[in-house]
């Protein structure tokens, strides 16, 4: 088991490494300059252009810079380019605004995708399932923005209250209970329309599961026992079923920075999203570069801990 | 083949369809057989005539676009294909036990053998969880698994298809029911396998007298195993004796068709007879005897007209033209 | 081919049995039984027929302009009419109707909607056809030449490898960067969501080519010594177009929605081209004014890709034996 854990670990720290370096290489080979360095911004004198290009090591060979980016980033001194700040604290800011958005749209996804596909699963061809067959497909068909646009302006002109940002404005003042609660009621209608297409997703994804186990002999064989049609589905279906989805637990850690850049555009939430989306607009490479590696290490860390839990669950594997 | 009300189980006229989109498929087209307390009794065929299904729907596990299309199944008086669900549910495991043909895909992966033998024993007699365990490491080492007190938290893919059976075996005798279905308890094993196995089998019989239902399509086991025999063929009963008879006297031109292409030891190498022609797509049964294409023996009208199961002495019927109109050559 | 001919000899050697059907005839019956795939698949052949409509009518024989200016007439509702006096003969749209209304540049929006449907389905095809070939050749390679060792590795775990390094990439946020980073072009949109989006094709084709190099009608032909390349496409790859072909469909609703995505985003594609996305973009901006330019875009991308998606469902259950015996 030791050794599986180590291998599985070595591979992939290999494996970040060449992500970091590809990332890297892409994002230097795009033409441009970093925002500071704008030859047309009248101001920039070409002394200073100079130093600010030395200061950042734009002059020097590829892997040099890239070697300039690791040390900075693990030494934490890496700067962003648009304001010279630390990159790290700016990310672990945005990150604690992301987190509960984040929090919230996976528990929404998760405890509603299961009972959804699993009735129509147990239900298959019935109105419920070809009804919640496609709703869901509408779901993944609608644009994102198109339908949080939409539920914005119904929420706003039936229930007359505020929906964009973290917080309304000026409730510093108010007593912690109600600050708590605006806090809350900011985090619905953001967490719910990221959450939306996740569950038409995974439900689908729940059903399809369900439909093939219950499909299996040993299956057949608990109904030959006699056991209650509830011990059968959820006993001994359920258990099979669930294998595949405690794998897809990992993979949901790198969805933090991914799926977030237009939800938290519409809604103005200050998170890592909206970070990533402002640093590609001002060009700041150290904070692309850091969320792109970032995303990494969360998207080899999640892998890591599904092909942990599977072998766990399924002991089929934990016995090789 | 007793009389109706000593019968532990009494099928009449049972079919059963499958409704695909290209149209009914009638799997089992109008059986009728009985089974007494005690006895064995063999169903015979190649692969597609229906036998398995006529074992499912004992149970009622036809799986949609199945189902039970006529016909009564009669348990010990009571009509299983009438039952409420949860009757049924009462009877399956406890009064009538299961064993399937592929032990490899029967058992859930995710649960240790003596958990799934236990469940049988909860949810009927109602036995604690260190009764059970106790019961089941009695039926483990009964069906003659080594080791029985370490395997018993084994999981399934820990064994071999042997074992897995006598697992599977175990899990349908627990409750000591009064009929056992084997649907091909031995064709996914190998031979040296299947012969243990079917000790095992004829051996707990006797100690349980209980009835047995034997699906198959091997003749070896059938000579071995079986008191009564029935033949099936394009998902209808087409001869049916007692086991001796059947050898020594068969009648059905498919029957004999069938004993014919046993290859013999010590007979002089001669050609390996065939049956010629296939048989008949279930979508695409004659309107009669649905053999007579391959028949030998055929003539005008039998294709278009069933021939009824008739009696031609005592525990011996047939369902052929031949012997209606007494035309048999062996006459 | 040879499938009819072999049911045509057949049809005659035994006249009592039904002919058998071709797969092809087979997939399409099975197909046809989904009926919201069907309707889909009629949704998609319009579309089609839209989108070839509207390169030929916008572009070549000028029946509908979308880039004219009417300023006088802008934020025309639909089926609203042209203001006769105010605009001249030539800039008139078609029966003096706003089909679809005017946006805020008095542009016909019906007009610019038929020009962006060949747009949008331009970029959803080729888009998906880059990531189709490149995960058939990767996928292809794996499978088939899986156990070759190229120094210290197998192909196949060279190929894997490379797939899982693409994968860490939040798919989304690499686009953004790459087409921000890259000057504004329809074609570099196009190849970024082709060159992000192909693992998915490539596990399938080694999953099959894994399976299908084991099965004997292969072994058979490397037996009769068939050169490898013949063994490859005329017989592994017919059998792997199944599931490709789902996730193409699949694929060009999700490349269509990235494009309206980025469009939201300012990343879009740039004017003059018009697409559904940019004029959605556009149009977030006038919802109380004039809810058309949002709700006709918005609701047209939605239809589509909703059609492609249940095309793809469809396709994937006649594909799929097991599911279809139930």
């Amino acid at each position: 088991m030791w050794a599986f854990i180590l291998r599985n670990i070595l591979q992939r720290l290999l494996l970040l490494v060449f992500v970091s370096i590809l990332a890297h290489s892409v994002a230097h080979l795009a033409p441009g300059q970093p925002s500071e360095v704008d030859p047309s911004n009248p101001r920039m004198k070409p002394e200073d252009i100079a130093r600010i290009r030395a200061a950042f090591h734009l002059d020097e060979p590829l892997h040099l810079q890239y070697v300039y980016w690791m040390r900075d980033l693990a030494t934490g001194e890496l700067k962003s380019f648009k304001d010279s700040q630390p990159v790290l604290p700016k990310i672990w800011q945005r990150f604690l605004n992301s987190l509960p958005l984040f929090i919230c749209e996976t528990l929404i996804i998760w405890s509603l995708s299961f009972p959804i596909g699993i009735y129509a699963a147990v239900r298959r061809g019935s109105a419920y399932d070809r009804t919640s067959t496609f709703v869901a497909y509408t779901l993944i068909s609608i644009p994102g923005f198109f339908l949080s646009y939409l539920v914005i302006l119904w929420v706003v002109s039936t229930f007359n209250v505020p929906v964009i940002g973290m917080k309304t404005f000026g409730m510093e003042d108010a007593q912690p209970v109600f600050r708590w609660m605006d806090r809350l009621w900011h985090l619905v209608i953001p967490s719910l329309m990221s959450a939306v297409a996740g569950i038409a997703i995974l439900s689908r994804y729940v059903r399809s599961q369900m439909l093939e186990v219950i499909g299996q002999d040993y299956v057949r064989t608990a109904r030959a026992k006699g056991l209650p049609e509830d011990a059968v589905i959820y006993h001994h279906a359920l258990r099979n079923a669930l294998l595949p989805f405690v794998t897809m637990f990992g993979f949901l850690l790198p969805g933090l920075i991914g799926g977030s850049v237009i939800f938290e555009q519409i809604f103005a939430w200050p998170g890592l999203g909206r970070l990533g989306y402002e640093a590609i607009l001002n060009r700041d490479f150290p904070v692309i570069l850091t969320l792109n590696f970032i995303a990494a290490v969360l998207t080899l860390a999640g892998t890591f801990v599904s092909d942990i839990l599977y072998a766990v669950v399924d002991p089929r594997i934990r016995l090789q | 083949m007793g009389p109706d009300n000593r019968s532990l189980l009494a099928i009449k006229n049972l079919s059963v369809s499958f409704f695909s989109d290209k149209g009914e498929v009638r799997a089992v087209r109008d059986v009728s057989l009985t089974i007494n307390a005690g006895q064995t009794l063999a169903l015979v065929g190649e692969s597609g005539c229906g036998k398995s299904t006529v074992a499912l729907a004992i149970m009622r596990l036809i799986d949609a676009p199945g189902r039970i299309v006529g016909g009564q199944i009669r348990f010990k008086g009571r009509d299983l294909a009438a039952l409420p669900e949860s009757e049924l549910r009462a009877i399956r495991g406890k009064e009538i036990g299961m064993i399937f043909q592929e032990p490899m895909t029967s058992l859930n992966p995710v649960f240790p053998i003596g958990e799934q033998i236990g469940e049988v024993l909860s949810t009927h007699l109602g036995l604690s969880d260190r009764a059970a365990r106790a019961e089941a490491l009695r039926l483990l080492e009964k069906v003659g698994i080594p080791s029985a007190a370490q395997r018993i938290d084994q999981y399934p893919h820990e064994l071999s298809g042997g074992m897995k059976q006598r697992v599977m075996i175990a899990i349908a005798l627990a409750c000591q029911p009064d009929l056992l279905i084997a649907d091909e308890p031995t064709t996914a094993l190998d031979v040296t396998i299947q012969a243990q196995i079917l000790e095992l089998l004829q051996a707990l019989q006797e100690e349980m007298r209980m009835a047995i239902l034997l699906i198959t399509h091997n003749l070896g086991v059938v000579a071995q195993f079986a008191k009564d025999v029935q033949v099936m063929y394009a998902g209808k009963i087409v001869e049916q004796a007692d086991v001796i008879t059947l050898f020594k006297n068969p009648l059905h031109p498919y029957t004999r068709a069938l004993l014919k292409a046993l290859p013999r030891p010590g007979h002089r190498a001669e050609r390996l007879a065939s049956i010629p022609g296939t048989v008949p797509s279930p979508l695409q049964y004659p309107k009669g005897c649905a053999f007579a294409p391959r028949c030998p023996d055929e003539r005008a009208g039998y294709r278009e007209n069933q021939p009824p199961l008739h009696e031609v002495e005592p525990g011996h019927a047939v369902a052929c033209w031949l012997y209606l109109q007494g035309l048999s050559n062996e006459d | 081919m040879a499938d009819s001919r072999h049911a045509a000899a057949l049809a005659e050697l035994l006249p009592d049995l039904p002919t058998p059907e071709t797969p092809l005839q087979e997939l399409w019956r099975i197909f046809y039984k989904d009926r919201l795939a069907v309707i889909g698949l009629v949704v998609l052949i319009f579309l089609l027929i839209a989108a070839l409509a509207g390169k030929v009518l916008t572009e070549w024989t000028v029946t509908f302009d979308p880039a004219t200016v009417r300023l006088p007439d802008k934020f025309k509702p639909p089926l609203s009419s042209a203001s006769v006096d105010l605009i001249p003969p030539a800039d008139r749209p078609l029966f003096g109707t706003y089909l679809l209304g005017t946006d805020e540049l008095g542009r016909d929006v019906f007009a610019r909607m038929l020009q962006g449907s060949f747009v949008s389905l331009s970029i959803g095809f080729i888009a998906v056809g880059i990531s189709v070939l490149i995960g058939i050749v990767l996928g292809g390679l794996a499978g088939f030449y899986g156990t070759v060792k190229l120094g210290f590795m197998t192909v196949d775990t060279l190929i894997m490898r490379f797939t899982d390094v693409m994968l860490c990439f939040p798919t989304f946020f690499l686009i953004l960067t790459v087409v921000a980073l890259l000057p504004p072009s329809i074609y570099n949109i196009m190849i970024v969501i082709g060159l992000t989006s192909w693992e998915g094709t490539a596990r399938f084709v080694r999953a099959e080519f894994l399976t299908l190099r084991e099965q004997d009608f292969v072994v058979a032909a490397q037996a009769l010594g068939l050169p490898e390349r013949r063994i490859i496409f005329r017989h592994m790859v017919p059998n792997a177009i199944a599931p490709v072909l789902m996730s193409a469909t699949i694929g060009v609703a999700s490349a269509i929605l990235t494009e309206s995505a980025l469009s939201f985003l300012g990343f879009g594609v740039q004017p003059p081209y018009a697409t559904w996305g940019n004029i959605l973009a556009d149009g977030k901006d006038f919802i109380f004014d004039a809810p058309w330019l949002f709700f006709i875009p918005g609701v047209a991308i939605l239809v589509v890709v909703l059609a492609f998606n249940l095309v793809g469902e469809g396709l994937r259950e006649a594909f799929n034996p097991k599911l279809r015996r139930r």
